[in-house]
This record gives structure tokens, sequence and C-alpha cells, in this order.
């Protein structure tokens, strides 16, 4: 009995998926457990296993289609077997002929399309026949028969050959995929821009910038939409509110220098923030809440998102139970997870179910800021930097440390004292680390 | 400078060429009572008597005939006819003695002949009114065809082919007569098979000739709206063709669209569409794409009609398409 595979939910957020990769063509034999495809979702690429064994007889959607949860990917079943009624629509018509039928189908196809495609131009030449049109139909149809084969504009390939760029790695705008002279052209400003910046060495903090006069569009990938929608429904929905804290960080740098002191670990201030917070939420679990409509949930554990910036975008892995966590399991973990982040081999358990979020931007040298707040959290703290500020202590201007930190909260969970309470919690464990001992 | 019709630079070329060589006469159906069907031939008569300016039957296989028969014993005749449509009538003349003579004659013979006339279609004239001939005469060795868009290049055309000393077809257009342009007072040739820029711009070449030069311009201007600027070649000359100067304009664009009033079949722009491909290769950034006449009979109804001969919107699409705009 054939089967169709649907595309899986893959993330609690993820309301389509991009075919990234398939491993398979039509044909192919599959094993339950064979990997058969690669699937972008709005937070990593994931792989997607086949849970039969049997033939492929139909891929239903190309590399680089986006498939809405529960849509169809791939049939699978038993070679030749008849599939039109897991088709549906018109194409299940074609199918039912015989297997001389189903031999000319690609043919049948193409010839199917150009009707259609002269349908839509209708408006300006309903005469100017298939000579015209087949030339220019953007048609994915015929992209799949031959997809490995790279489509350039004859200029284009000159373009590349000329500056040794390779046609392989430039993404075609045009019909089908096609390399045309203005990819070629704007491969080779980005690359001229890296080469730059290579032979820039000596100088790495200066960055060198590509001047180009030329707008430019880009594809919104999984990620850049999944930021979009989450976080504009969030400062949209959550009546955000907003509380800033100067902290004074001289104890928790001396504190930090002992740790590091040994050698064995190398606790950072973002891992001590963690640890703060987490503290924190345990003695203010109101703080550890979500807003679900009707009902507010307390939760149980304590788990602490940290947002790691990565390319064209940020994700927040979890620091799970951070509260009874160790500074040097912490830091271990942040790293792992920054490290899996970078790579995009973050998997749903390492970026699902956390209770709270930090957003920490002092190594920018970023004063203070506000966060959106993270759904379904209550609350975050956006870090600021350790800055250097006369301080008066005894009478005395002294050199300080401080910090300051900016809660955002969800007014229809927690009120302006839960957060002032929460924060002076914060800013006593920072102030005096050994305090964090007691709880 | 002067503005003259294009029916008055047809005439003057050759009152001047009749001045200047007694060989050379016209002949036609009504060229001389009548003072031409389109009136290109007006005041001819009186001006060259009846000897030179010559009414015929409505028999264009037999006048053909005289023309070459002519032709062959030292004259230079200038046959009109009153459109292309009815030259078929006379195209064994055209295409098995004028265009032959020569090379069977190994070059003994000489065929110094104009056949000249209206071409394509002109409005609702039917189906058999409305044929553009271009391509087909140019399939022919031994032919070299003119179709000139301008009066001041009708006129300069025109007195190269009278001295040229080859069969050559020389069309006009009965929507073109009356369209003026500047004319040099003085005298001027213009050599065949020299195409010329009528519109200069980077990113599209346009290759358009007869009315098809019309249609583009008005295209182009659309287009420079939205930042796409049109660069338009007319030909002038169908055969020999100057394909150096389309060739050198795509090597600047990097992408072509040919307008062309022919059917899509190996029409004028099958031809220069696989020039361009064969000797530009390198420099296409898109497929060559063409604007033609659909491979359909000319239809008489209006709206038939309005939707079968190629428009501006048409030529845009082409260029859209050409240059990734759409």
């Amino acid at each position: 009995m054939a089967i169709i595979i649907d595309m899986p939910k893959l993330s609690d957020t993820m309301e389509e998926g991009v075919i990234s990769k398939w491993n398979i063509k039509e044909g192919d034999a599959v094993k339950s457990g064979d990997i058969i495809a690669e699937v972008e979702t709005d937070k990593a690429t994931m792989d997607v296993e086949a849970f039969d064994d049997g033939v492929v007889l139909k891929i239903m959607a190309k590399e680089g289609e986006a498939v809405p949860l529960g849509g169809k990917m791939v049939i699978i079943g038993e070679k030749g077997e008849d599939i039109s009624d897991l088709l549906g629509g018109d194409s299940a018509k074609d199918d039912k002929g015989s297997s001389d039928e189903k031999k000319s189908e690609k043919s049948a196809k193409s010839e199917k399309s150009e009707p259609e495609k002269s349908d839509s131009k209708k408006d300006f030449d309903p005469l100017f026949g298939d000579l015209e049109k087949s030339e220019e139909k953007p048609s994915e149809e015929s992209s799949d028969d031959d997809s490995s084969r790279l489509k350039a504009s004859p200029l284009a390939r000159k373009i590349a050959e000329d500056q040794g760029i390779k046609l392989s790695q430039v993404k075609g705008s045009g019909p089908n995929g096609r390399i045309v002279k203005k990819d070629v052209e704007s491969f080779d400003g980005a690359s001229v821009a890296t080469e730059e910046k290579k032979s820039d060495s000596k100088a790495p903090s200066m960055p060198v910038y590509e001047i180009s006069a030329e707008d430019q569009e880009f594809k919104i990938s999984q990620m850049r939409k999944t930021i979009a929608k989450r976080l504009a429904e969030s400062k949209f929905t959550n009546p955000h509110f907003y509380e800033t804290i100067d902290i004074d960080m001289k104890r928790a740098m001396e504190a930090r220098t002992a740790m590091n002191a040994a050698g064995d670990v190398k606790i950072s201030f973002n891992d001590l923030v963690v640890k703060a917070c987490a503290k924190a939420l345990r003695l203010h679990p109101k703080m550890n809440s979500s807003w679900l409509g009707d009902v507010i949930k307390q939760h149980g554990g304590v788990h602490v998102a940290v947002a790691v910036a990565i390319d064209d975008g940020l994700v927040t892995p979890v620091i799970r139970n951070a509260d009874v966590k160790g500074l040097a399991q912490i830091s271990a973990e942040t790293k792992e997870l920054a490290g899996k982040a970078r790579d995009k081999k973050l998997q749903p358990e390492d970026w699902e179910g956390s209770t709270f979020t930090i957003s920490n931007l002092g190594m920018y040298g970023i004063e203070e800021f506000t966060a959106i707040i993270n759904p379904p959290n209550a609350a975050i703290l956006a870090v600021g930097a350790i800055r250097d500020v006369p301080v008066v202590e005894n009478g005395q201007v002294v050199p300080g440390k401080r910090m300051k930190v900016t809660l955002s909260s969800d007014h229809r969970v927690v009120d302006g004292a839960t957060c002032a309470e929460f924060l002076n919690t914060v800013r006593k464990f920072l102030e005096n680390p050994t305090t964090m001992l007691v709880y | 400078m002067p503005q003259l019709q294009f029916r008055e630079a047809i005439r003057e070329a050759m009152q001047e060429e009749m001045r200047r060589d007694d060989r050379v006469f016209l002949m036609g159906e009504e060229v001389a009572e009548y003072d031409g069907a389109y009136k290109v031939s007006q005041g001819m008569l009186a001006e060259f008597g009846p000897k030179r300016i010559i009414d015929t039957p409505i028999s264009e296989l037999g006048f053909s005939g005289i023309g070459v028969g002519a032709a062959m014993n030292g004259l230079i005749p200038i046959v009109e006819f009153m459109t292309f449509n009815f030259s078929i009538v006379g195209v064994d003349q055209i295409l098995n003695n004028a265009a032959k003579i020569r090379y069977m004659s190994g070059g003994q013979v000489n065929m110094p002949i104009i056949f000249r006339g209206p071409n394509a279609a002109a409005g609702q004239l039917g189906a058999t009114h409305s044929v553009a001939y271009e391509s087909f005469f140019s399939y022919f060795p031994g032919l070299k065809v003119i179709y000139a868009s301008e009066p001041y290049d009708a006129k300069g055309l025109l007195k190269s082919a009278i001295r040229d000393g080859n069969p050559i077809i020389f069309m006009e257009s009965e929507q073109m007569y009356g369209l003026k342009g500047e004319v040099p007072e003085e005298e001027y040739l213009i050599p065949i098979g020299k195409g010329k820029i009528k519109r200069e711009g980077d990113d599209v070449t346009i290759v358009a000739h007869g009315k098809m030069l019309y249609v583009a311009r008005q295209a182009a201007e659309q287009l420079a709206k939205d930042g796409i600027e049109c660069e338009i070649i007319d030909p002038r000359t169908i055969k020999p063709f100057d394909i150096d100067l389309v060739i050198e304009s795509v090597k600047k664009t990097n992408r072509v669209v040919l307008v062309d009033e022919s059917h899509p079949f190996g029409g004028v722009a099958s031809e220069v569409g696989f020039l361009i491909q064969r000797d530009a290769f390198d420099y296409l950034d898109a497929p060559v794409q063409r604007v033609t006449l659909p491979d359909v009979p000319a239809p008489f109804a209006k709206n038939l009609y309005d939707i079968w001969f190629p428009d501006t919107k048409q030529v845009i699409a082409a260029v859209k398409a050409v240059t990734y705009t759409n």
C-alpha cells in the first residue's frame, strides 16, 4: 500500500518547511530509517526519515519549495503501484491510463503546461504562439529533468570564466534559476569584498564595507519569517513595560577572576547573569510564568534561554534547570549551544520550553537597551555593558564598575512591583555573588 | 531642411535619377495618367512624357517580363506594383529571370531593375492584401531587398538602388506615404546594406524595420519611463543585412528583441536571430526574443486585426523578458 509522507512538525513553531535537499529520487528504494530529505524549518535544518520500506513513487515537492505542515512531500509504495487516488485533483486523470501513457507523462505534461501559460498572458497575445512561449517558460517542470545542469546565460558564463568565478557558487535569478549577468556581477562584488577583508587582516576591527549603489532584495529565510512573525506578535499583543536597574559589578568581577584563576573553567559575565536570574526566578516564581489566555501558567522548572546571534537572525537555546546547575555547567552548556546554533545544528529540544530569556549586548558596548519578550515567557532581561564610572563611596569619588539591565515584562502576567522585587534580587546576587550560595 | 512626405522623397529620387540618366523609366498600373495610385509619381508624366512614364494593363506577369527584357537590353526600369501583394502574380519573372539571369549567363547579361511598391499590412485589407514579403524575397539569391522606414532613408536608398545595376526589391508602405521627415536639398546617397541606429540605449537592442520602427519607438519611450533604455536599429536593407551593426550593439546591451512584420516561421527575425546567436553567443545574457505576426493570415475584422498586428505591448513584454524585469 502506497503511503504519503507529509511535512512533519519538526519544531513547535514551524508552519511550513522548505525542502533544502532530497536524498532520494523517484524510483529509489528506501528503507525505514533512511534519511530521505533535509528540511529547513524556522529554526534549523532537520533530517526527515522514512518510517516504511518501499520505492519512491512520486516526489511532490521540489528542492527549495516550501511545504506547509502536513503537506504532501513524497509517496512511497510498491513498484508500479497505482497512486492515482493519492495524487488527487486532475493529475489523477493523467495517471489512470496504461503504463504506456505513463511513460509519455512528461511530454503530456509539457504540452499541458503551455496552454495554461498562454492563458495567463492572454491579455495581449492570444495568437502568438508556442514558438515564442516555449523559449522563456518559467515552468519548473523542465528544471527537475536536469536540475543538476547549471543554467547560465552565455554572457554570465563568459564573465565568470574571465573573472575566475565558480558558477556553482552563484545563485541564478533568471527563469529556471538561470544565472545572468547581474548575478555574476553582484557575486563578484561580494567576493572582492571578502578578499579585501582578508588582505586587511592587520586591522581586523575595521570592517570593509562593499559599496553598491544598486538596491538589492533578499529572499526571506524561514528563520527571518519566524522572527518577524513571533516578535511582531509579541510586541503588538503583549503589553510590555520596562524597568532598568544599575548594578555594581565590582564584586562580580572579583568573584569571576577568582573562579577563573585556577584555569579549569572560564566563567563569563553572562554565565553569572544566567545564574543570578535563575536563582532569582526561583525566589520570584510569578516571573517564571506564561500567559495562556484563560490561565497564567507558573512553570515548575526554571529554564533560561540565551539569545545567540547567528547569520541572518538569532536563536534562543535553553539552559534547562539553570537554578540548580553550577556555573561551570551553565558555562559549558551555553558554549555548546551557541556553537550548535552557529552551525545550524540546534535540535528542537535545544530551543523549546524556555521560561525566561536573557539578551546580552554588553560585548558590543551597548549601555542599555530594551528587548522584546520571547513568547511565551513573561519577561526578558536586556543586559548592557559593564562601564567604568565614577562612584561615591564613603564620601569619596572612586572608580566603579556598573552594568545596566532592563527587564521587559508582560503586564498581563506581572506588575511593576513584582518585577522591581525580582530585579532587586538579581542585583543583590550580582553585587554580592556569595549570597547566591544561600538559596 | 525641407520636410518631405515619404511619397515625395521617393518621387524626388526617381525624378533626379531620370534627369541624370535617360535609361531610367517608370512603369506600372496607374503611374502615368492617374499620377500614381498613391500619388507617388504625381507630375512625372508631365515632366518625362509617356515614353518614360508608362501605364500598364493589370498584368503583373506581363509588365514584370517587359521590365526584365528592357533591363537585359540596357535600360533601367523601375517597375511599380500597386502593392507587393500583386507582385506575386508576376513572381516568376522576378525570381527566375530577374534574380538569376546574371548568374545563368555567366555574368554576360546585366539586370539593373527596381521592383517597388507598398508592402505588408495596411489596415483592414483582408488576408490576400496584407502580406509582408520582405523575408520571402530575401530568400532568393540574386535579389537585394530594401525596406525603408523614413523619407530620408527612402530617397537615399532608392537613388543608390537605381544606380546599383542589380535587381532590387524596394519596399514602401501605404501607411507610411504620408509620413513627413527631413530630407536635405542637396544630393545624397545611402549605401545599400547599411543599417542605422535610430535611438541609442544601453539595456536592450531592438531591431525593427519598416513600420515596425514606429512600434519599437513607442515601446522604447514607455520603457524609458521604467528606466530601460532601448537601442533601436533600423537595418533599412533587409538583404544584404547589416549584421555587424547589430552585433556591435548586442555586445553593448547583451539583449535583443527583434520586431518583425513577417510571420514567425522563416521570417527575417529567424535569420537575424540565428546570426546573433552565432556571432554574439558569449555576449548574450538572455535568449533572443522576437515579436512577429502570428502564424495566421491577416484577419479582416477590426478586433482580430488589432490582436494580429504586432503592437507596443508585445514589444514591451519581450523587452522585459530579456532584461529580466518582469
